[in-house]
């Protein structure tokens, strides 16, 4: 790496504009991390670009110096996604923020990387269509770490992630290049590189412009919520839901600690039991109530205690705003927190849940649980209490654990938070070598200096041209015949 | 070729013969026929290796020696791309058929890539279960196949295409490699998304040798309906119209043709009261069109349009455009197809996607369909031609793969780096 002289510094203005570059210590203090806090690093300097020819500049001058640079959007990713890198450069792309095209009839948006998740519900709800994916920081987060994320939501049950909403992609590449990926029409010739594109976590290149599908809004939406006496008869009630061929918009589930903390912290109203189920069907008012009553029917064989169908719009509001702030209401509850995001395989969820608790226990650390419980992913909450001696280390291990337990039951170490910083260890246990070092090599395509977002997702980096495992000259090739690339 | 250097290349390819018999076992590696030819190539030999495994290591051995690998599945989507630049080994997978898992309560299902749609939906029917998907000849298709070539019918519109659908995928790599993705659960964003990559890439980047994918719950009670309009510009405003609208319709597709008037057909999927309350509402939505419950043929419309066909002067398309162009595409269709005196008629789906079959002579069709690349790629769409007489006039099957094809192409030389795969049969020369 070379050193950034004041030259790079001078360059990078002409670019940018005084007010785009970031460079003194205090300022930088504001992206030495994402949503993730426990790891920092300062980066050399930050560039607000406020458009697509800015970041191929920046981008450009990254290449030819070698200097690494970090995509960021709102900074809410609780990987370490958007974790600066040592010596590295952030290109936060709040600066841009526009949405550039609203095409109702062919339902599609065209935005910038900076736009606001919300921002672009916000702008179609007047024509009734809405943008499906809702992580719960979606009044915040940015389109940009959406995209890098593959970021889902309570409603990708139904509605599917942000792959499934993203038909096309602008992108700068590391070498500064330009490139579109898919486009407003489906199917465009060639490999699905916004596929692999959307969830690369920002190693892939910068996207600077996002081809978004809308949904038209269904006739109606109705949640409904059952207390049980624990999360154990919660998911049996949500197999037999699934089993029953029904496809609800969303199925969560919060246990007792997580009910608490939610009701300190935002008064949802919830009932106090030892396992909370919200269901959430949509569609033509008649199919929707049609299967409503068999869900009660089903929570209700289960064990259910209590079961409240949300009465208006207002109702249906606060059920959820419980339910998002969930993570943040554990601060009502502890003084610290691990926010852990791992899936298993639904049919898996007691079995998990009872070993999550048996874990708890014998380290003396508590776990709270919050879940999208129709598709499997866990959101254990390891509680902890840093000024007391070992519970952070205790509380650690814990959640190491945890994700070892889904990848045992057969599930994934990450469900929508990304693999970032985080869990790059923890990938060669959910990955064979051969299957890491396949993706490397596609990684070696787009940006074989990497330079975008190095050092993040995968354990161990490859230099791109290096050859997995042993290498065999094949005859042809000695005898100067052929030749390997 | 001469002489000495023929003797050699095929004392190379007894050798490997031998080989792949030790590998794939007796009776399992043969001399290719002529009813193996891909897209007019003459391939050498056909092995069809019994494991995953053997399968990698046969790959391996055949980049190896430089010979070519056509990846084979049903065959009945071999002709789709260009022709191969050329052909050493038809590798197949008819003996890779296993239905691994169906974990029926978690939705999910690991399925070997020979495995045909049919027997795989049948097996998911016994728990109520179902993949989505309604691609061209089930019964013969396999899964490697339908993947490999992206195919999707009228059931995109409600559940997504097969990306929507595959969560995890094993392929084998031209150096032997043996790699997965994605996993078995169906929300993971743990690494790259390679079943994406995979999908559609017509096999030129790896050989596909099982997937999973999330499945759906067979629907409780069906029905469909056909709407007939007046001319285009209606059908648009129709099919606009039930998009616009809260109808929770699970496919719209709409038939054009030279010699009758637009109809399109809707199917509703749902609970008896759910599927009362949406025929209403889609009476009340098309009071200007006639409607009437729908025939059977609405499932097999993309059949038939290949089906009832001369080979010799048909040519048929994949297109794609945006939804609110249809009545202007199929006005474009009609007055090209005129100019060049070919037969048309096509099936769209509310996705913007569509099929086009064109009658006539090679040399009409052809320019034809220059024509309407030329257009649909003008206004950000495509026009992927799937089927071409032998006597037509060379045609590019993909078009303009636009400023990503360096980046393909960089893609396609890490996985595949001796061009074995599928040579010269994707975009650009891929």
């Amino acid at each position: 790496m070379n050193r950034m002289e004041a030259r790079i510094f001078d360059e990078l203005r002409g670019i940018v504009g005084d007010r785009g570059l970031i460079c003194s210590p205090e300022e930088l203090h504001t992206y030495e991390c994402d949503g993730l806090t426990n790891f920092r690093v300062m980066p050399r300097a930050v560039l607000l670009p406020k458009t697509t020819e800015e970041v191929q500049a920046i981008v450009r001058i990254c290449h030819r110096e070698r200097i690494p640079f970090v995509a960021r959007g709102s900074g809410t990713g609780l990987s370490g996604g958007a974790l600066p890198v040592e010596n590295g450069i952030v290109i936060s792309l709040a600066r841009m923020n526009r949405i550039l095209e609203v095409d109702f009839p062919n339902a599609r948006v065209v935005v910038e990387p900076g736009v606001i998740n919300l921002d672009v519900t916000g702008r179609v709800s007047p024509q009734d269509y809405f943008y499906a994916p809702d992580p719960s920081s979606q009044s915040i987060c940015s389109i940009g770490g959406n995209v890098a994320e593959n970021s889902g939501g309570a409603h990708c049950l139904k509605y599917g992630f942000t792959t499934t909403h993203v038909l096309g992609l602008e992108v700068v590449l590391a070498d500064g290049s330009l490139v579109h990926f898919g486009g407003k029409s489906l199917d465009s010739p060639g490999y699905d590189l916004a596929g692999v594109f959307v969830g690369s976590e920002g190693t892939l290149g910068v996207a600077t412009k996002v081809i978004l599908r809308i949904v038209k809004r269904p006739e109606c939406v109705r949640t409904l919520l059952a207390a049980f006496p624990s999360t154990n008869e919660a998911g049996a009630a949500v197999s037999d839901i699934i089993a029953a061929g029904m496809l609800p918009a969303a199925i969560e589930m919060m246990d007792n600690l997580a009910i608490q903390a939610a009701e300190a912290a935002v008064h949802a109203n919830y009932p106090n039991c030892g396992g909370l189920l919200l269901v959430e069907l949509d569609g033509p008012v008649a199919e929707v109530e049609a299967l409503m009553t068999h869900v009660n029917e089903i929570c209700r064989s289960n064990g259910a205690s209590e079961i409240r169908l949300a009465q208006s719009d207002a109702e249906r509001a606060l059920v959820w705003k419980g339910r998002k702030a969930a993570f943040a209401a554990m601060g009502r509850i502890s003084p610290n927190y691990i926010v852990q995001d791992g899936v298993i395989p639904r049919t898996a969820l007691p079995r998990v849940m009872s070993e999550i608790e048996r874990l708890s226990k014998e380290a003396g650390v508590r776990v709270a649980n919050v879940f999208h419980a129709g598709d499997g992913n866990l959101h254990p909450l390891v509680l902890y209490d840093r000024r007391i001696v070992g519970q952070e280390e205790a509380a650690e291990a814990l959640s190491a654990q945890i994700l070892e337990l889904c990848i045992a039951a057969g599930g994934s170490i990450t469900g929508e938070h990304g693999v970032g910083e985080d869990k790059k260890k923890v990938m060669s246990k959910m990955f064979a070598e051969p299957d890491l070092a396949t993706m490397q090599r596609v990684r070696c395509a787009f940006d074989p200096l990497q330079l975008s977002n190095p050092t993040k997702i995968f354990p161990t980096p490859r230099l791109c041209g290096e050859k997995p495992g042993e290498y065999v000259p094949h005859p042809a090739e000695s005898a100067g015949i052929a030749e390997r690339y | 070729m001469d002489a000495a250097t023929k003797s050699e290349a095929s004392s190379l390819h007894s050798a490997l013969r031998h080989k792949f018999i030790a590998l794939a076992g007796n009776g399992y590696a043969r001399s290719a026929t002529a009813a193996d030819a891909v897209a007019g190539v003459q391939p050498k030999l056909v092995v069809e290796p019994g494991t995953a495994q053997e399968l990698a290591e046969i790959l391996r051995l055949s980049n190896d020696a430089g010979l070519a690998v056509i990846p084979r599945g049903g065959g009945t989507k071999l002709g789709w791309g260009n022709s191969p630049a050329h052909a050493g080994l038809i590798l197949s997978t008819a003996r890779l058929i296993e239905i691994i898992e169906h974990a029926w309560a978690d939705l999910t299902v690991t399925v070997e890539a020979g495995c045909t749609i049919q027997r795989l939906q049948e097996a998911l029917a016994q728990h109520g279960q179902r993949l989505a998907l309604d691609p061209l000849w089930p019964e013969k298709a396999t899964v490697g196949g339908v993947l490999s070539t992206n195919d999707s019918g009228a059931l995109r519109l409600r559940f997504g295409a097969l990306r929507d659908l595959i969560i995890g995928v094993t392929i084998a790599l031209p150096d032997g490699t043996l790699a997965s993705s994605g996993g078995k659960v169906v929300k993971n964003v743990a690494g790259y998304d390679l079943p994406k990559l995979v999908t559609g890439a017509l096999g030129t980047l790896g050989v596909i040798t099982r997937a999973v994918f999330r499945l759906h719950p067979l629907p409780r009670y069906m029905r469909s309906f056909s709407v007939s309009t007046a001319d285009g510009v209606e059908m648009q405003q129709f099919v606009l119209a039930v998009q616009n609208s809260k109808l929770a319709h699970t496919f719209l597709q709409s038939h054009f043709s030279i010699d009758a008037s637009p109809v399109s057909d809707i199917l509703f999927e749902g609970t008896e009261a759910g599927l009362n309350a949406q025929d209403t509402q889609l009476r009340h939505l098309s009071a200007l069109t006639r409607i009437a419950e729908a025939t059977t043929s609405t499932w097999t419309a993309r059949e038939e349009l290949w089906a009832s066909a001369d080979p010799a002067t048909t040519a048929i398309a994949k297109i794609s455009i945006l939804p609110a162009t249809l009545a202007r595409t199929m006005e474009l269709v009609k007055r090209t197809a005129k100019e060049h005196q070919v037969g048309w008629k096509t099936l769209m789906y509310a996705t913007g996607l569509g099929w086009l079959r064109l009658e006539g002579k090679p040399d009409s069709l052809r320019a034809a369909l220059q024509t309407l690349r030329e257009e649909l790629q003008g206004q950000g769409g495509s026009l992927v031609a799937l089927y071409r007489p032998e006597k037509m006039p060379a045609f590019d099957a993909w078009g303009d793969a636009g400023d990503a094809l360096p980046l393909m192409k960089a893609v396609k030389q890490q996985l595949d780096p001796k061009h074995t795969l599928n040579p010269g049969r994707f975009v650009g020369g891929i």
